[in-house]
C-alpha cells in the first residue's frame, strides 16, 4: 500500500506512528545490540551464562583494551587502514582520468570498453581468485599489503569508471566548448573544468569504495597468510578460532572491525547514500 | 613546426588518461577470469607445472555429489534472496513519512548494510548459539527449545541466507527511498483525485516510476546471492559436512586447502556461466538506456 502522508495536526497518529516504526526499528536491529550489550559484559559473566539478565559486573573497559592489547587487533586495524586508504585514492585517481575519457570522447569501441569496465566488475569476484593469487605469487606481492591495494584498485576501478563516466557525462556541454574556445588542452580541462565540478561525486565514491575496501573478507583470506599483513576482517575470524567462548571479547572485536565505516556512513551520510543510488550497480 | 606531441595530442592525451585504468583492468581483473577458464582444463596444484586434461575436472565435477549440494545451496540463495527487493520497499515506504524523528530512523535502518559481512556473519552466529543465543531467548519465551540451526544439515542454509538478508534489504530499501523521492507528486495527486488509495495506488501508480530502481534493486540481489561466500566462511565454514556450502566456498576449498587448482577453476568456471546469462541480459538493458538518452 502506499502510504498517505499523515496530515500534520493528527499528533496522537503521527505518535502512535512514529513509536511503531521506532518498535520495528529495534527488532531490526537487535542482533547488532545483543552483540553491544554482550561486548560490555564482564568475563565472569559470559562465563557463569548470565547474557541477558543484568551485569553482575560490567567489563566494558576491560573488553575493549584487551581485544587491543591481548590480540593482534590493534595491527589489524593499522593493516586495514595502510590497505584502505591508498586503495581509495588509487581508484579515485584512475577511475576519474578514465571516465573523463569515456564520457567525453567518441571514439570507435568506446562502449565496448564501458561495456568491459561494467560487465568485469559484475563477475563473481572469485572466478579470479586462482590467476589473481598466482599472479601476487609471481610478482613476489603474495601476504604483503601492496597484493590487497594493487587488486581493490584494480577491481574497483570497473565500478568506480562507470560512476565517473556518467557522472561527467551528465556535466553541460557548454563548459567543454568554452574550454576548447579558450584553447584548453584536455589535461587543463580536465584539471580546471572537471575535477572542480565532480567534488561530490569523489565523495560519494570515496566513501563507498572505502566501505567496500574496508569491509571486504574474501581477498584479504586469499592473499594474507600473516598477521602482520591481515586486515581487521579476516583478523576477525581468527580471533572467532582462538577466543572461541569469550564472546564479550569478539563481541568488541566486531564492534571495533564495525566502527570505522558505521561512522564514516554517519558522518558523510548524503554522500554516501547519493554515491549508492546513483551507481547501484555494485553487489 | 609541429612537434610529434602537439600533432597527436588530439588522440595521445586521452589515450594515457585511460591506459592506467584500462591496463590494470584487463590484466587483473578480465585477464584473470579468462585465464581461470584456461587452468579449468588442467590439472594442478598450484606450484608444478600444469598437465592438460580437457574437460576432466568438469567430468569428475558432474559426477561429485557435493557440486550439487553446492548447486542446490545458490539456488536457494537465490530464490531466498528475492525477498530483499519487497520487504526493502516495505521498509523504505514505513519510514517515508514527515514526521520529527524519522530521519534518524531512516539512517539507523542503514546500518547492517555498512557491516562488515564477517561482522555480521559473527553476529548471527551469536544470535543462533544454541541455549545462549537471541534465538534460544525467544524459543525459550515460548518454553521450546530453539534447534541449533548451525549443525543442523536441514536448516543450515537458510540460517545463513536470512542472516546475509539483513544488509541486502537494507541495501534494497537504500534505493527505493532515493526512487520514492523522485515519485511525480501529479501522477500521485492525479491517482488520489481518481480514487487510486492503498493498494491500488501502490501497483498502478507507485510501482510503474519505481522500474529502473526494482531493476537495479534486483540486479544487485543476484550478484549478491551467487557471490555468497563470506557469511558461509564465517558462520559454518561449509559444514556440517559440507551441507552449507555454495559453488563459491566449494571452489575455495577445494583450491586453498586441497592444493586442486585446476578443479576450482572448473567450479569457478561454472558460477560463471551461471553469472554470463545474467550480465549479458543486464548488459543489452544498460546499453539500449544508454543508446535510447543518446
Amino acid at each position: 500500500m502506499y502510504p498517505r502522508p499523515i496530515p500534520e495536526d493528527a499528533i496522537w497518529q503521527r505518535r502512535f506512528y512514529f513509536i511503531a516504526v521506532l518498535a520495528i526499528l529495534i527488532l531490526w536491529l537487535c542482533p547488532l545490540f545483543a552483540v553491544i550489550l554482550t561486548s560490555f559484559r564482564s568475563t565472569q559473566d559470559v562465563m557463569g551464562g548470565n547474557l541477558w539478565g543484568w551485569p553482575t559486573q560490567f567489563g566494558l573497559v576491560e573488553n575493549y583494551t584487551s581485544v587491543f592489547t591481548q590480540t593482534p587487533m590493534a595491527r589489524y586495524f593499522l593493516n586495514s587502514l595502510t590497505i584502505t586508504i591508498p586503495a581509495v585514492m588509487g581508484v579515485l585517481t584512475l577511475s576519474t582520468l578514465a571516465g573523463f575519457v569515456l564520457a567525453r570522447y567518441r571514439f570507435r569501441g568506446n562502449m565496448l570498453v564501458f561495456a568491459l569496465f561494467v560487465g568485469g566488475n559484475f563477475l563473481p569476484y572469485q572466478i579470479m581468485m586462482i590467476p589473481v593469487r598466482d599472479l601476487m605469487v609471481r610478482i613476489g606481492l603474495y601476504d604483503t599489503t601492496g597484493a590487497l591495494i594493487i587488486f581493490h584498485i584494480a577491481f574497483q576501478t570497473g565500478f568506480a569508471t562507470l560512476f565517473m563516466r556518467n557522472f561527467i557525462a551528465a556535466l553541460p556541454d557548454e563548459l567543454f566548448q568554452a574550454a576548447r574556445a579558450e584553447g584548453a588542452s584536455p589535461f587543463q580541462t580536465l584539471v580546471h573544468v572537471v575535477i572542480p565540478l565532480v567534488r561530490p561525486a569523489l565523495a560519494a565514491l570515496a566513501i563507498l569504495i572505502f566501505t567496500f575496501v574496508w569491509n571486504d573478507y574474501f581477498w584479504a583470506v586469499v592473499l594474507t597468510v600473516s598477521d602482520t599483513v591481515k586486515p581487521v576482517t579476516a583478523g576477525l575470524a581468527n580471533l572467532r578460532g582462538e577466543w572461541v567462548s569469550a564472546w564479550n571479547l569478539i563481541s568488541a572485536g566486531t564492534i571495533v572491525v564495525a566502527v570505522p565505516p558505521v561512522v564514516m556512513f554517519f558522518l558523510m551520510q548524503r554522500h554516501f547514500i547519493a554515491g549508492l543510488t546513483m551507481g547501484a550497480v555494485k553487489g | 613546426m609541429k612537434t610529434p606531441w602537439r600533432r597527436h595530442r588530439w588522440w595521445l592525451t586521452p589515450t594515457l588518461l585511460i591506459l592506467p585504468a584500462a591496463i590494470l583492468f584487463s590484466v587483473v581483473i578480465l585477464w584473470s577470469a579468462v585465464e581461470s577458464l584456461w587452468i579449468s582444463l588442467h590439472d594442478w596444484d598450484g606450484f608444478s607445472p600444469m598437465t592438460w586434461i580437457g574437460f576432466g575436472n568438469y567430468v569428475e565435477l558432474f559426477n561429485d555429489p557435493q557440486f550439487y549440494v553446492s548447486l542446490r545451496n545458490n539456488v536457494i540463495w537465490l530464490i531466498m534472496f528475492m525477498a530483499a527487493p519487497p520487504l526493502g520497499l516495505a521498509i523504505a515506504l514505513l519510514v517515508n513519512q514527515k514526521i520529527r524523528g524519522m530521519r534518524l530512523m531512516k539512517s539507523l535502518f542503514f546500518i547492517p548494510l555498512v557491516l562488515a559481512s564477517v561482522a555480521v556473519g559473527v553476529v548471527f552466529t551469536w544470535v543462533y548459539t544454541p541455549q545462549l543465543g537471541l534465538l534460544a531467548l525467544i524459543f525459550g519465551f515460548f518454553g521450546a527449545t530453539a534447534p541449533a540451526v548451525l549443525s543442523d544439515e536441514r536448516f543450515v542454509t537458510f540460517a545463513i541466507v536470512i542472516a546475509a538478508l539483513w544488509p541486502q534489504i537494507a541495501f534494497c530499501m537504500v534505493l527505493y527511498l532515493a526512487g520514492l523521492n523522485n515519485l511525480s507528486e501529479e501522477l500521485i495527486g492525479a491517482g488520489r483525485v481518481d480514487g487510486a488509495r492503498g493498494w491500488n495506488m501502490l501497483r498502478h501508480i507507485v510501482l510503474p516510476q519505481l522500474t529502473q530502481v526494482t531493476f537495479i534493486a534486483i540486479a544487485v540481489t543476484v550478484v549478491g546471492a551467487l557471490r555468497s561466500f563470506d557469511m558461509v566462511s564465517v558462520m559454518t565454514q561449509g559444514g556440517p559436512f559440507g551441507s552449507s556450502e555454495v559453488l563459491a566456498y566449494q571452489m575455495f576449498e577445494q583450491s586453498i586447502f586441497s592444493y586442486r587448482f585446476g578443479y576450482g577453476a572448473a567450479i569457478a568456471s561454472v558460477l560463471f556461466v551461471i553469472m554470463a546469462v545474467f550480465i549479458v541480459w543486464y548488459l543489452t538493458r544498460i546499453i539500449r538506456i544508454e543508446e535510447r538518452g543518446a
